[in-house]
């Protein structure tokens, strides 16, 4: 190892999300050895990675890399990004390699850009569900050839291999598809010999930028600072601290289970993992273990495309109606159902009510024992296989609410309030999470590919191997 | 007896993944969470009676001394964002949790 500790800074849980400038002075104040950020999530749903858009926008984004670049740049500190654009395939990538030049070309910087895509050939997947090499996750079942082919991207989390691959190459910009979420942190200080685990479990944490800390918080800078055997957390804003309660509870966030973390090529063990307090604000932490699996498994990510969605938005403030709202939204269901049969034009659409102040937020897990309230929000959501179609469903089940002649109706002149014209929504493709699978690979780095580019203001020219 | 909210700073819930439900209690004092522990107070059969579901739907429940906290794991109804879905990051399902009494 050529030297003792190694900092990386991590402006913020995901890049897009901001950070206050005096926190991120001070990081960089501190000389890092390594900034880098999270971009990606799947919590926003399965809609991002299908539809090949970032969830994030393109000026949060661009404010976030501009800081991190040029202050990077200037100092001569490796900057590395994970999971580009939210979710990580191709076209996201791409719209965060276009911010990045936009930036070189305003701040007239001159850096090797490496960018590593993460995107996964469709029939290497099919290959892998023949093989029986697709392993699940969650008791998910392995998808269908079909439904695979059904993903317009599908993408691989990168463990630290592919990321490293860039290093050698000298770039000091390090791009990357999907990726783990360690991984952005951990590639660089593994390369020069950091303990694995520590650098993952460090990884693991800066991913999330202030949120262990407390207050907690997703959008201000921390610095992690990694050791021969331990690892330091450091809070960069004066109202911050990490405290041992405040970053032992933040293993558990978002995690089944806080003792064993997986990710690509195995598993972090935190059964003996020590959190010490050192008394002014800092955290250290011991005792992470790397548990390889026998084979070097990554995780794949697709979304498929299962329909078109439209939606209308509404309230009742009727107490009729709220008293018996589960058998009118039957009933209102029953007559478009019937009317579609009629016309021979039901396709295989599909209505949703979404009844807020009833069971609109827990749907299925209400058990309800609550009183009436005295407004209820409606969302009326139909799935259909067009847009034209899913239109058409929405439109008539709109209207048929709206004057649904229920038992015992006294207002006679419309059913619901509806707080917009047009009162119809189309909401475009509706995607579902269709792979979340393990697959078998003999090299880390086989399923990514990268390419190399030396952007001087203006100028980008493709490195050639 | 006491209530889950007199003892715990953080009740909350969250997707582990587009199908799981993880779900966390952070107890305020470690008293109190080792004496939950050691009586093994929370468990399958009350979690599953403040959701009114079947005590075989909860399928992990962890306790956690360096936070002291509890982890509970179930299935989600619908995988987050698909068709029907009610909460697409699972941040509002811990609600049910907030009623649950203790013997302490």
């Amino acid at each position: 190892m050529a030297k003792k500790e190694y900092k990386i800074l991590s402006p913020t849980a995901i890049l897009g999300y901001g950070f206050p400038a005096e926190s991120f002075q001070r990081g960089i104040e501190e000389n890092p050895d390594l900034i880098a950020v999270d971009a990606g999530s799947t919590d926003p749903g399965p809609y991002y990675l299908g539809a090949g858009k970032a969830f994030t926008d393109r000026l949060g984004v661009k404010s976030d890399l501009r800081a991190m670049l040029v202050n990077g740049i200037k100092k001569n500190i490796p900057i590395v990004i994970g999971t580009a654009g939210g979710s990580g395939a191709r076209p996201h990538v791409d719209w965060c390699r276009a911010i990045i030049e936009e930036i070189a070309k305003e701040e007239n910087l001159k850096f090797r850009m490496g960018v590593v895509y993460a995107d996964v050939d469709v029939e290497e997947v099919v290959k892998g569900i023949k093989e029986g090499a697709l392993l699940p996750l969650d008791d998910q079942p392995v998808p269908t050839e079909e439904e695979v082919r059904q993903c317009p991207y599908i993408v691989a989390q990168m463990g630290p291999e592919p990321l490293q691959k860039m290093i050698s190459k000298g770039c000091q910009v390090i791009l990357g598809g999907r990726c783990y979420d360690p991984s952005c942190f951990s590639a660089r200080p593994i390369a020069e010999g950091y303990d694995r685990a520590l650098a993952t479990h460090l990884g693991k944490i800066l991913e999330c930028a202030a949120i262990a800390a407390t207050p907690g918080s997703g959008s201000d800078s921390v610095i992690g600072i990694l050791k021969e055997d331990s690892f330091i957390l450091q809070a960069l804003s004066p109202e911050r601290k990490f405290t041992a309660q405040s970053t032992a509870a933040h293993t558990l966030y978002e995690k089944s289970d806080p003792f064993h973390l997986p990710g690509p090529g195995g598993s972090l063990d935190l059964t003996n993992v020590t959190f010490t307090e050192l008394g002014d604000g800092r955290v250290e932490v011991r005792g992470t273990k790397f548990v390889p699996t026998p084979k070097y498994q990554v995780k794949l990510e697709g979304s498929r495309c299962v329909g078109y969605r439209t939606i209308s938005v509404c309230g009742t403030h009727d107490p009729i109606l709220i008293s018996k709202i589960d058998e009118v939204c039957q009933q209102v269901k029953d007559r478009v159902e019937h009317l579609l049969e009629r016309e021979n034009a039901q396709g295989k659409s599909k209505v949703f009510f979404h009844i807020y102040g009833k069971n609109g937020v827990m749907g299925d897990l209400e058990h309800g024992d609550y009183p009436l309230p005295h407004e209820l929000g409606i969302v009326m959501e139909v799935l259909a296989d067009t847009q034209e179609q899913a239109n058409t469903v929405c439109s008539i089940t709109r209207s048929t609410f709206l004057h649904y002649g229920y038992e015992g109706r006294i207002s006679t002149a419309g059913n619901l309030a509806f707080p917009f014209s047009p009162s119809d929504t189309p909401m475009g493709p509706c995607y579902e999470f269709c792979l979340y699978h393990l697959l078998d690979v003999d090299d880390p780095t086989a399923l990514f590919s990268d390419e190399v580019f030396d952007i001087d203001g203006d100028k980008v020219k493709r490195v050639e191997d | 007896m006491k209530t889950l909210p007199e003892i715990a700073q953080v009740i909350r819930s969250k997707n582990s993944s587009p199908f799981k439900l993880t779900l966390d209690i952070i107890f305020k004092d470690r008293e109190v969470f080792e004496q939950v522990q050691a009586g093994n107070l929370i468990n399958a059969q009350n979690v599953a009676a403040a959701y009114k579901i079947d005590p075989s739907a909860i399928e992990k429940i962890l306790y956690f001394p360096p936070a002291k906290a509890i982890k509970i794991g179930m299935s989600r109804t619908k995988k987050s964002g698909s068709p029907g879905d009610t909460d697409v990051y699972g941040a509002q399902q811990h609600a049910p949790l907030l009623s649950i009494r203790l013997d302490l």
